[in-house]
């Protein structure tokens, strides 16, 4: 009996793996709340309220590196607006929460948020209805990304726009997004965005308790979305991306269509982001057009190269180290934090262009891409 | 001659086909026509248009002029690489192209005749008589070792022999090799001929080729193209008695 491909044996879904995955799980949703709630706030130990929304915050960040390790370590597509699409999600949850504000707003008008009534709006631009329902937005989240990851996508790939091309184009989106989300008569709330946000389905986003359920809601994202990234990748969908990554045209000749399985992908990952950046708004409390800057989206490279691309859990790793080491020195030397950044990206190509987990991969000497014949019957 | 009656016996059908690049004409009214089950050798100096006839054959290259017709009733010039390929025609390319970053056996696995549709791939699971499949090419094409090996650590002559095994798994009917003994050693060559006159048995295979020993020890009709068309076609020994085969070859 022949060993089966990689991916269908035992071991991507074994005990081995579940045991790392559970444990992670524990760690990011029992540790927070017990921290939070139950160690007395005097000890060294115990987490201050104001730090739970920031963890959450990376998490949503880490849920966005994982959707773009998904196209870019995996398919070899280098989106470099993949800022545009948590953006996106982001404003749809923004309209959604703008809506509950209701008539506690400055002006009081119970149907038109204070940016309308402030530009003299009669009445709700028709792009806003239905968003005071959740489930409303919450299907556009899914499908406004998703969408115009789709209809982009298509035209992209149809048109065989690849390597440097395509993340060019992909900045190109980002920033014609961002423009066009500066202007005020867009009805997104111009360069000030949408903030001043009240409740989320009821519960008071001041509220400790209300941002603790965040934070769980944005661990679960990010569990689900792990695990759905790590389905598509040990697929033999996810073998076809990565020999189109290596051989594209060879992949033609064998009879798949490179296009659909790229956008597949891309759109998949869009709605990843998406999600992300909904959970991100409630939890930071603002959403503006800077979201959209191109440099937002190559930040997010940075992010998955510095934990090392193709791996799912490098790019988590990644989000969540290069954010903390932002959040601390941005504090500590706001002036410095670009330089650090530039000369991370560098030094990772560099050092380690596998990246950490890739670097830790290869010390435990258990390299997934070349694997060493496994025992008969495995 | 009459497309109706070529259409009947006929696999593989060129007429007048003609590719320019920038005012070069890369192929110039090129014709030919191969019958089933047959096992045809092209030859022909640098620059004859070999490589572009299996571009025009396997959809990468649109001809400006001329009909492609696969089995008389497919129109080649009109179909993507990927319709062209599940129609059954199989390409072997000049430099070995495996996935390097797969196993030997993921290479195969991805050759074998399934379902193509992304979301099929998505939920695909390898049957039984699937992976026999992927044993019995392994076999055929001496790589049942290096299975669980990533394609990239292959020799560059097991890497040869595992794209032909990923054309072979598919069950193609018909087969183009590009140069498959370049840059082989000369008992990879002798091993190379032997699979090829093999896998001849059940399937048309045609064999671009530079190596006049290994054209010869294939035994087939032999085509010559010069100036992308026809120059002369019939046995080895005939063409390389051909008064104008040898002034392409041997200079004028």
């Amino acid at each position: 009996m022949s060993e089966l491909p990689r991916g269908q044996r035992n071991s991507a879904w074994g005990p081995g793996f579940w045991a790392g995955f559970v444990a992670c799980a524990v760690v990011l949703a029992l540790a927070v709340p017990i921290l939070n709630l139950w160690v007395p706030s005097n000890s060294a130990v115990a987490l201050p309220d104001y730090l739970v929304p920031l963890l959450g915050k990376y998490l949503c960040y880490a849920l966005l590196a994982l959707s773009l390790d998904l196209v870019w370590g995996y398919a070899g597509i280098l989106s470099l607006g993949h800022g545009a699409f948590f953006a996106l999600g982001g404003y749809c949850m923004g309209m959604y929460l703008m809506r509950q504000i209701g008539t506690r707003g400055v002006y009081g008008n119970p149907l038109l948020p204070d940016f309308m009534v402030f530009l003299n709006w009669k009445e709700l631009p028709w792009f806003w209805w239905g968003f005071d329902h959740f489930s409303w937005a919450a299907a556009m989240i899914v499908l406004v990304p998703g969408m115009l990851a789709l209809v982009f996508g298509w035209l992209a790939f149809r048109s065989r726009v690849t390597g440097v091309y395509l993340s060019i184009i992909t900045q190109a989106m980002t920033y014609a997004l961002m423009l066009a989300f500066f202007r005020n008569d867009m009805g997104f709330g111009g360069n000030n965005g949408m903030t001043d946000y009240k409740d989320i389905l009821g519960w008071d986003l001041h509220q400790p308790s209300t941002r603790l359920g965040l934070y769980l809601v944005s661990t679960t994202a990010l569990g689900a979305g792990y695990l759905l990234c790590r389905f598509v990748t040990i697929s033999k969908l996810g073998r076809v991306l990565l020999a189109l990554r290596d051989a594209e045209s060879r992949v033609r000749f064998l009879g798949y269509s490179v296009t659909n399985a790229k956008l597949f992908v891309f759109t998949l990952s869009a709605v990843l982001a998406g999600i992300a950046g909904a959970l991100y708004v409630p939890q930071v409390g603002i959403i503006n057009p800077s979201e959209f800057s191109p440099g937002n989206s190559i930040e997010i490279a940075i992010w998955v190269s510095v934990g090392g691309r193709g791996t799912l859990s490098g790019a988590i790793v990644g989000a969540a180290l290069v954010n903390l080491a932002k959040t601390w020195l941005t504090g500590a030397a706001p002036e410095t934090w670009l330089f650090v950044l530039g000369a991370l990206f560098v030094a990772t190509t560099l050092v380690i262009p596998r990246g950490i987990v890739g670097l830790l991969h290869s010390a435990r000497s258990v390299r997934p891409r070349a694997t060493a014949p496994l025992p008969a019957g495995e | 001659m009459n497309t109706a009656t070529a259409a009947v016996d006929t696999l593989l059908y060129l007429n007048g086909v003609t590719v320019s690049f920038d005012g070069f004409k890369a192929l110039n009214e090129l014709s030919l026509i191969v019958e089933e089950g047959e096992l045809r050798t092209i030859i022909g100096p640098n620059g004859a248009g070999k490589t572009t006839m299996m571009d025009v054959v396997t959809g990468k290259t649109r001809p400006d002029a001329g009909e492609v017709f696969f089995r008389g009733t497919a129109d080649l010039s009109r179909l993507d690489e990927a319709a062209i390929a599940n129609l059954g025609i199989g390409r072997k390319f000049q430099r070995p192209t495996v996935f390097e970053n797969l196993t030997v056996l993921e290479n195969l696995e991805l050759s074998l005749d399934d379902s193509r549709g992304t979301l099929r791939t998505l939920f695909a699971q390898l049957r039984p008589d699937r992976r026999d499949r992927i044993d019995n090419t392994l076999a055929r094409i001496g790589l049942t070792a290096q299975r669980a090996q990533s394609a990239g650590a292959l020799s560059h002559g097991q890497k040869q022999w595992l794209e032909i095994g990923m054309l072979l798994i598919h069950d193609r009917s018909l087969l183009l090799l590009d140069e498959p003994v370049a840059g082989l050693t000369d008992r990879e060559t002798e091993q190379t001929a032997e699979l090829i006159l093999d896998l001849a048995k059940d399937r048309t295979i045609v064999v671009v080729e530079h190596d006049m020993a290994f054209v010869r020890s294939l035994g087939a009709k032999v085509t010559v193209l010069h100036e992308g068309s026809v120059l002369a076609e019939g046995s080895i020994d005939h063409v390389q008695n051909d008064p104008h085969v040898i002034e392409v070859y041997l200079g004028r």
